[in-house]
């Protein structure tokens, strides 16, 4: 009973995980329709940027609000340089571009940085919590926790402010938007910027956890996928359950369901994504889409 | 007769110089330059499979590196277990391949475009771990090794007596994967140039409005799915012959990126498109990695960067400005060329007769 | 008539010029790759992609050739390195190699990394008569399966005789031990539990649970829950470096104090020290190692160790402290050394021969001391000397003597 205690336990932990990155991805939905292929690169980059301010002396708690800065500043330059020529264009042309970012970003952090593994400071303690012999790190929590307040910010911001208000309009009926004076392209690069930051947020807080390196997203974005999708892909909420909804599937598949075990996790989140695709698309936090003819 | 060949369009010429430069290359260049070459043509039959399915019926699938998969390892099993003759099993992978596609298709029509991409996306990066598991017929980590056939009689005596050497596996690897792509090639254009075509293009320009007028939406894009899968199948099935080899870390996801690539870099919807976009996809990261660090007139500091950033960089750059500057990739751009060239030499356009205008990307 | 004609045309011209660029110069007797001159070496490896941390492989044996081609080279020719990236894919392997075999004409393919791409142009060299030399891998297969692979050879100790010893340590020291296996499941992982099952013997049943994990896995809690809930109380990790750092990470955070035993491509002290600023304790872990460790302070003064700092100074993306580029230096060591045994006799039969069956060289300033670098007509596996290490807080401490495998894998 224990043990399944403790595969739920650290099911939770990496579910924190992917819902960090996951909500990223669900901020970049709502700002333009689409999903960031590249959004862990990005988030990776910048937790390397991080990790630089950091060697060269600048303190934890000061690097951390930098590297957010400059991780807006990166999401917005992208938007500005990379995006905007083929905004209008069709998805195809999107969903390459973010591939094609994806593929450079990550060649590039090999090319500066290099592939070992390195360890990355937290403001939590890597100590364990003990709960009646189920365990699970302040990091784990840490993680948890920081993804939570940042759900809360996103969600303060997109609902309740005007801005957010802005925001959503530009993203979901861009021609009334300018008709009623909205700068669209600016909204775009806000979306942008603001995902590029959480991504940050995420990997900074993830990488004590999963050692940094230039592959380090690329183990967890098909699972921060499959979270975001289930979760309902417009959803910040979403975004969180359907992290630790996956994390906790993943280890109680791979720890009890025979034929599963341990090499076929990543299958259990593909199943997971095309399951709900299938099913309910709209996930379990999303709302249906009226398809407008 | 004569009248005939005079009078048809240069395309039809650039096809029959085309023919002849693959059918003549492994008799002027080196051995292993052809094995090259045939790798390109057998991305080339996959690509064109991926662009039925994304460029004529707005279907993104980016995961058609696990369809290659399945028809690269469905021959070596054949071909490895049950002894059949490897060139036989090239028809029947690509038919099995092309029915697991059809099958696919259905769910893949209750998604959205995005959550297809979503959904083949993550296909791909699982399929080198779906391999591994059913070790007893897929070999596992180990593999299965395909015995690289030695060329017919027939063969050799027509190679010998034009060259003067005698054929190796690879020249006649090469010519297996010339014939097939020529085949596929040859349906595909047909496909495309009748009926089905044109019900995949009123699909992909606005499914409700091709569903007014009558087309079965649900058939074609199902049978996209199918067709662009058994084309993904016989190319799996050569490139397992062509590499002597098939393994679970053949597959991976870059694999599928890489087929995406050539798709659109060659142009989406055009039936050279997939041939260009194959060459440039097959031979850019060769030559980002080793001709530019050979080449002494490019400096150091540039090859050296070059070098070591790998072929990863130099692909994400490219496809990148590829969809800012050329969305429509090279035969897009010949397209836009060519327009202007006739613009400025005949004064007004001159569009040949009943010749449909070039598809513009509208996926 | 179109104008893209006389241009096709070119094209196949153009071609023709870079097929007949490939080749070097040959003078008629001497073998492929050979000039009064130059040697050269070809070499395929990871050097993007997933497997990429192992590519500084190739820059510290490049770095040792500049240092033997500065001492004047060997028997006055100059050792040249075509090093090319196959990103661990063994589809990219297999032109790659055909590529500096019939393209570029080199004498020899060495060091080759990844068993499944290695493997895949296993037969295909030994059809071109080229020693496949030294591959970058412990898959027992290359030693083992000399017989029919004989232009095949590798270098480091095998994953199964590293495993033997292992189980040999078990049985002395812990013989009540209940032992959990975490492996990656591919040949690597594969193949170091089988070695320790058959050196396990009759005692194989001491392995309460084995628990394996594909590369795509996020982490390996689960694995790991598992194995402690089952009560092992040894584990052994079969993992490779990033895995292990975590799987140490997450034992600590299980509150779980096994005995570990760790693989040998995972020690370098450098990942120790990521894991343990990442959290885990390090209690109680047993490796083995055959190479001194870059940071080791033992070395510090050692002739080797300084060798090895001034080749790799010359390495512009090599850091000094990683175990892996210390490898490549020692590997490289031994390639020049079955050179020079060549000495005039530069054919690819002879190189085989020399490598495959006469090595017998304790002059390797890189092993640690007394480990012997041999190959006999029926053993071909040059390395199988291993010494047990164990984590002393900062490092690894030598334990006892240098143990030999030599002989038991049949």
């Amino acid at each position: 009973m224990q043990e399944f205690f403790q595969q739920v336990v650290s099911g939770v932990a990496i579910g924190g995980i992917f819902a960090s990155l996951a909500l990223a991805l669900v901020l970049i939905y709502n700002a333009m329709g689409l999903v960031n292929f590249a959004q862990g690169e990005m988030a990776m980059l910048a937790t390397f940027v991080a990790l630089t301010l950091i060697n060269r002396g600048v303190s934890y708690w000061l690097a951390l609000p930098l590297t957010l800065l400059i991780a807006f500043a990166g999401g917005v330059a992208i938007q500005r340089v990379v995006i905007r020529p083929v905004e209008r264009a069709p998805l195809l042309a999107l969903v390459i571009i973010t591939l094609g970012l994806a593929t450079l970003l990550n060649g590039l952090a090999g090319f500066i940085f290099g592939y070992v593994p390195r360890s990355f400071p937290s403001p939590f303690s890597a100590d364990t919590v003990d709960v009646v012999g189920v365990f699970i790190s302040y990091r784990d929590l840490g993680v948890i926790a920081v993804s939570g307040l940042v759900l809360l910010a996103i969600y303060f911001l997109l609902q309740r402010t005007t801005l957010g208000l802005t925001m959503r309009a530009a993203a979901h009926h861009p021609e009334a938007s300018r008709l009623l004076g909205v700068r669209v392209s600016w909204m775009l690069a806000l979306g942008w910027g603001l995902a590029s930051a959480v991504g940050a947020v995420s990997g900074v807080m993830v990488a004590p956890i999963l050692l940094l390196e230039p592959n380090m997203m690329q183990s967890i974005i098909i699972y921060a996928f499959a979270a975001a999708v289930l979760g309902g892909i417009e959803s910040p909420l979403g975004a969180v359950v359907g992290g630790l909804i996956v994390g906790v599937t993943i280890n109680l598949a791979g720890a009890y369901v025979p034929g599963v075990g341990g090499d076929l996790q990543l299958a259990v989140g593909l199943a997971i994504i095309i399951a709900v695709l299938v099913l309910r698309p709209n996930g379990l936090f999303g709302r249906a889409a009226v398809r407008r003819v | 007769m004569l009248q005939r060949v005079r009078s048809a369009p240069p395309r039809y010429w650039l096809v029959v110089i085309a023919g002849v430069f693959f059918l003549g290359l492994p008799t002027t260049v080196s051995s292993f330059l052809a094995s090259e070459w045939g790798q390109a043509l057998i991305l080339a039959i996959a690509i064109m499979g991926l662009n039925i399915l994304v460029g004529y019926s707005g279907q993104l699938s980016l995961g058609h590196g696990a369809f290659m998969a399945l028809g690269a390892y469905t021959s070596a099993i054949l071909a490895h277990r049950y002894k059949v003759d490897y060139l036989l099993t090239i028809p029947i992978s690509a038919l099995f391949t092309g029915l697991v596609g059809f099958l696919f298709g259905f769910p893949a029509l209750r998604l959205s475009p995005l959550y297809l991409a979503l959904a083949t996306f993550a296909l791909a990066v699982v399929t080198p771990s779906l391999i591994k598991r059913p070790e007893e017929l897929t070999g596992g980590v180990q593999g299965i090794v395909v015995t690289q056939p030695d060329p017919p009689g027939p063969a050799r005596d027509v190679f010998a007596a034009i060259t003067g050497s005698p054929m190796t596996s690879d020249q006649w690897i090469y010519y297996v994967s010339l014939f097939c792509a020529l085949v596929l090639f040859w349906v595909a254009w047909n496909l495309i140039r009748h009926r089905p075509g044109r019900a995949l293009r009123a699909i992909r320009d606005g499914e409700v409005a091709a569903a007014a007028s009558g087309v079965n939406v649900a058939a074609f894009k199902t049978l996209a799915f199918g067709i662009s899968a058994f084309y993904a199948g016989a190319a799996g099935s050569l490139y397992g012959l062509s590499t002597g080899f098939v393994s679970p870390d053949a597959f991976p996801v870059d694999l599928s990126i890489q087929l995406l690539v050539g798709a659109v870099i060659g142009g989406l919807a055009s039936i050279p498109g997939p041939l260009l976009g194959a060459i440039v996809a097959y031979f850019l990261p060769i030559g980002a990695n080793q001709w530019v660090p050979s080449q002494d007139w490019i400096p150091d500091q540039v090859a050296s960067t070059v070098k070591n950033a790998g072929p990863a960089v130099s692909y994400g750059v490219l496809l990148v400005l590829i969809m800012i500057f050329a969305p429509n990739g090279i035969v897009g751009l010949v397209r836009q060329g060519y327009e202007l060239l006739n613009r400025r030499l005949r004064g007004a356009g001159d569009r040949e007769a009943g010749q449909m205008p070039p598809d513009p990307q509208t996926v | 008539m179109s104008p893209f004609g006389p241009r096709m045309a070119m094209a196949v011209g153009l071609l023709l010029a870079i097929a007949g660029c490939g080749g070097g110069n040959n003078s008629g007797s001497t073998d492929p790759g050979i000039t009064s001159d130059q040697i050269l070496l070809g070499n395929t490896i990871a050097q993007s992609g997933p497997a990429a941390a192992y590519g500084t492989i190739a820059n510290a044996e490049q770095a040792y050739f500049n240092y033997v081609n500065s001492q004047g080279g060997v028997n006055g020719r100059k050792i040249k390195f075509k090093i090319l990236d196959d990103a661990y894919s063994p589809a990219k392997t297999g032109p790659l190699t055909k590529q500096l075999v019939e393209d570029d004409k080199v004498f020899l393919m060495f060091s080759g990394l990844g068993t499944q791409a290695q493997v895949s142009v296993r037969s295909y060299l030994a059809g071109q008569k080229v020693p496949q030399l030294f591959v970058a891998t412990g898959a027992t297969t290359w030693g083992k399966d000399y017989a029919s692979n004989q232009w095949s050879l590798s270098w480091q100790p095998p994953y199964q005789g590293e495993a033997h010893i292992y189980a040999k340590d078990v049985l002395d020291n812990h013989p009540n031990a209940k032992i959990g296996v975490l492996y990656q499941n591919d040949d690597y992982g594969q193949d170091y539990l089988k070695g320790l099952t058959d050196g396990l013997g009759d005692k194989a049943s001491l392995i309460v649970d084995k628990e394996s994990y594909d590369v795509t896995a996020a982490d390996t809690a689960t694995q790991l829950a598992k194995l402690k809930a089952k009560g092992a109380d040894t584990l052994f990790l079969f993992s490779t470096p990033g895995f292990t750092i975590k799987s140490l990470v997450i034992v600590t955070k299980l509150h779980w104090e096994p005995t570990i035993y760790l693989n040998s491509v995972s020690n370098p002290q450098v990942y120790m020290g990521v894991a343990a600023k990442s959290g885990a304790a390090l209690k109680n872990i047993t490796s083995v190692g055959y190479l001194k460790d870059p940071t080791d302070p033992q070395w510090a003064n050692d002739d080797g160790m300084k060798l090895y700092k001034t080749v790799i100074a010359n390495c512009s993306t090599c850091k000094a402290d990683d175990g892996f580029n210390l490898y490549g230096v020692a590997v490289a060591y031994t390639m020049v050394t079955v050179l020079k045994q060549a000495g005039s006799n530069l054919t690819r039969k002879n190189v085989m021969d020399i490598a495959s069956g006469q090595l017998n060289d304790s002059t390797n300033p890189f092993v640690l001391p007394g480990v012997k670098i041999q190959t006999t007509p029926d053993d071909h596996f040059p390395i199988m000397q291993e010494q047990v290490i164990t984590w002393a807080g900062t490092g690894w401490k030598l334990q006892g003597g240098l143990i030999d495998e030599r002989g038991t894998i049949k």
